[in-house]
Formats: structure tokens, sequence, C-alpha cells
């Protein structure tokens, strides 16, 4: 009555039929694991990204959750920026974005944390591919050289200043790596000019709170 | 074959990445510290150990014709299910080792594994050797990778605490004093150098073992060398 399993084997409409049958079961499987670890991602993302935020703030700067305060406004490219307000007591009295420029080998995204003045709270590099040993140095568990951005603003020092100090700035290079800081120097000013161009936005306290998330 | 084979084979016989020359993208890719072979290693132990029992276990179920696809299929449901599950649960962790796992799908050694071992052997066998050619792999990266970055960076095990934990935290060493490194070792032509250098070693350490196996009269030496290819 039933064929043994050797033999169905060999049949035509076997091969497709079960291979057919394993990408069901594991579609069903795939599925059934995404169903599962959905909430568990997304949890784990909001804290780093969280914690991410954090880093560029001074401890205890802000005391509002970051990431239910944000605003995305257009930056002078046309590119959607997230801009996440920080708050002390309910007025804002800051803000975090990112800000990027082309380094040696792709972009190199700089978040960067400013007061209400645009005075620079702190910058760390999220994201490169720069030359290990050579032009990741602008990492901040590398050097301390991303902390040099810290209280700089656009006024101070000016902005013929806010270059490396092979091209007349105030900020170091690296030897044999002049590209890769020259492009977060650059990121950094053109955060600060998106800022200041868009202050009020920022700033003004929160009427459209929220929309951005 | 017996389990004591098994073991022999995935250590040194047939050694993912020294004897069968499997797995050479994650191989050249990730050892660029000896944290990172290590973490590679671990999370490609874990996979391979599930792959081979579960490939083990429908091997009567899949046709000859068939079989390549269906391996694959299973092999990228269970790297993509270990991906999420760490992410999800185990963030830490996944934070060191994410960029490592889906390069697992593509290590052909989780594949030959199925392929020459699991298809033809009982789930637990199969598990076995996914355990020992995993470890095999485990060492070889680990090796590669303290190499590249004793040379290249002069420390040693440099984040193991983020990958086992702060209690692993003196295994970091650095080498005294200003040692700036050679670049090239941690860039990826050095990858192929030191592998090069390693390969020569293990043949001639075969050699000699040979030798001296055939004046004692002992095949066993001989089988090792042939073995190897």
């Amino acid at each position: 009555m039933t064929l043994p399993l050797a033999e169905w084997r060999t049949r035509f409409a076997y091969q497709p039929l079960s291979l057919g049958f394993a990408a069901l079961v594991t579609s069903a499987a795939l599925t059934f694991a995404n169903q599962l670890t959905k909430p568990g991602i997304q949890a784990a993302e909001e804290r780093d990204l969280q914690t991410s935020l954090e880093e560029v703030l001074p401890a205890g700067y802000a005391d509002n959750s970051l990431l239910k305060d944000a605003v995305t406004i257009p930056d002078a490219a046309g590119q959607d920026v997230i801009v996440y307000r920080t708050r002390k007591a309910g007025s804002v009295n800051g803000a975090v974005f990112r800000t990027s420029a082309r380094g040696y080998a792709g972009h190199i995204v700089v978040l960067i944390g400013v007061d209400t003045q645009g005075t620079i709270l702190g910058a760390r590099v999220i994201k490169h591919q720069e030359t290990p040993g050579l032009g990741d140095k602008i990492e901040a568990t590398k050097t301390g050289w991303i902390r040099g951005f810290e209280g700089k603003s656009l006024s101070s020092p000016p902005a013929e200043k806010w270059a490396v100090k092979k091209d007349g700035g105030v900020f170091d290079q690296f030897a044999g790596a002049t590209i890769t800081p020259r492009a977060v120097v650059k990121a950094v000013k053109e955060g600060l000019a998106f800022y200041a161009s868009h202050r009020d936005e920022i700033v003004s306290d929160g009427k459209r709170q929220g929309s951005g998330v | 074959m017996s389990y004591r084979t098994t073991m022999r084979n995935g250590l040194w016989d047939q050694n993912v990445v020294f004897s069968q020359m499997l797995g050479m993208c994650p191989t050249m890719a990730v050892t660029t510290s000896g944290t990172n072979g290590l973490g590679m290693g671990l999370a490609t132990t874990v996979v391979l150990v599930g792959s081979n029992a579960i490939v083990a276990a429908v091997r009567e179920l899949v046709s000859p014709h068939v079989r390549i696809p269906v391996y694959i299929v299973l092999i990228a449901t269970l790297v993509t299910i270990v991906d999420m599950s760490l992410n999800a649960w185990m963030h830490d962790l996944y934070r060191v080792l994410g960029l490592f796992i889906a390069l697992i799908v593509v290590n052909c050694a989780v594949l030959g594994r199925a392929e020459a071992f699991a298809s033809r052997s009982t789930v637990l066998a199969s598990a076995f050797d996914g355990l020992c050619m995993g470890m095999g792999f485990t060492g070889s990266l680990t090796l590669i990778g303290l190499i590249r970055e004793f040379i290249g960076m002069g420390t040693l095990f440099s984040q193991a605490s983020l990958l086992l934990g702060p209690r692993f935290a003196f295994l970091e060493t650095r080498v005294p004093g200003e040692y700036g490194g050679v670049l090239m070792m941690v860039l990826p032509p050095a990858g192929f150098l030191v592998l090069g250098f390693l390969l020569a070693a293990k043949q001639v350490l075969e050699r000699r073992y040979a030798a001296a196996a055939g004046i004692a009269t002992n095949p066993d030496g001989e089988q090792a060398a042939a073995g190897c290819h």
C-alpha cells in the first residue's frame, strides 16, 4: 500500500515537493522566530540609541526621554535629520542629532550634542569605515581626539579656524591621516550651521513635540 | 567512524581552516584580533552543531537531487534564528558578535559538514562532529587573530571582556612600552600571509611526525598527511 520512503525519493514529483516543503517549514519557523524576537529587538535597539544619545551629553544634562522628544527637519541638502531635544525640568536646554561628511572611505557619521546657544556638549563618531590604525583615531575608545570639540561653537573658534591645523585651523590631524579628521571637522561644522539655521524650530518649546518619532 | 577519529579530524587531520581550506571568507575577514577570531569561531560552532544535527535528522527524507538547496535553506534559517535570538535576548553579546553571525551563512564549512558527514551519520555523531569541527575552526581563527593582533597592534585579546564578560579582562594584554604596531598585519593581505606561514608550519610538523612514525612502522602518520588536501 504505502511505498517505502526510498522509492518515493526517486520519483520526479518528490523533488520539487520536498524542496517546497522545506521552504515552507523554514519560512514558518522564521516567521515564528521573528514574532517572538521583535519586541526584544526593538527594546534593545531603543536602549542602544538612548545610550549613544546620552554619551554626547554631560551626565545629568537632560531628564527627559530623548527618543520621545524628536523632530524631523530637512537639512540644506534636503535630507531629513532627526533632532532629539534635551530638557531639564520641562524646558528645552539642547539637542542631539547626527551629521556626516565624506571621509577617506565612505561617510563618517558623527553624533553631536549642543546646548541652546549652539556650543558643543559632546561629539562621537558612530559610524565610519576609515583605515584601522590610521583613521580610526577619531573613535572615542581609541584616542581622546573627538573630545577636542567640546565647548567649541561656530563663533569660537571663528569660522575660518574650523579646520585641521594643516589647513590653518585649530584641530589636530593625525600622522598619516589628514582626510579623516578633516571630514569630521567638516561634519561637525556643518552640523552646527544646520543647528544655527533651525534653532528656533528646535528650541521653540516643543509645540511639535513627538511629531518626529 | 569512532568519536576519537571524529575529534582528531575536527581538531587536526581535517581542520576546517588548515586542511580543508574552507570558510576562507570569515577567516580572512574577522581575524584582525584574537577576540574577533574567538567570537566568530564560537558562533560558528553553535551553528555547526545545530545544522549538523538537523541535517542528520532529516537525512532519510531529503533526496540526493535536491539535498544542496535543502541544506542551504536549513542552514540559512538556523543562522537567522540565532541572529535574531541573540539580538533580542543577549544584546550585549550581539553587539560584539552581530557582525559575524550573518557571515556564517556563507561559510562553506557548514554546508561542507552537512554534505560530507551529517547526511550519512546519526544525529548524535553529527552533532559531535559539528562540535569538533567548530572547536578546530575556533582554535585556528583565534590563533591567526592573535598573531595578527600581536604584530599589528601589540595587544593580545583586546576587548575580550566585552565578549566573555568582565571576569576575562585578565586576558587583555599589551606589549609593554611604546609599540606602534605594523599596520599591514591588521589589513587583509596579512590574513593570507599568516595563513600561509601557519599552513607551512603544519606541513612541516606532519612530515616530521610521518617520518618518525614511518620508522616506527606506524602507518597512522602517513594517513594523516594523506588526509590533508
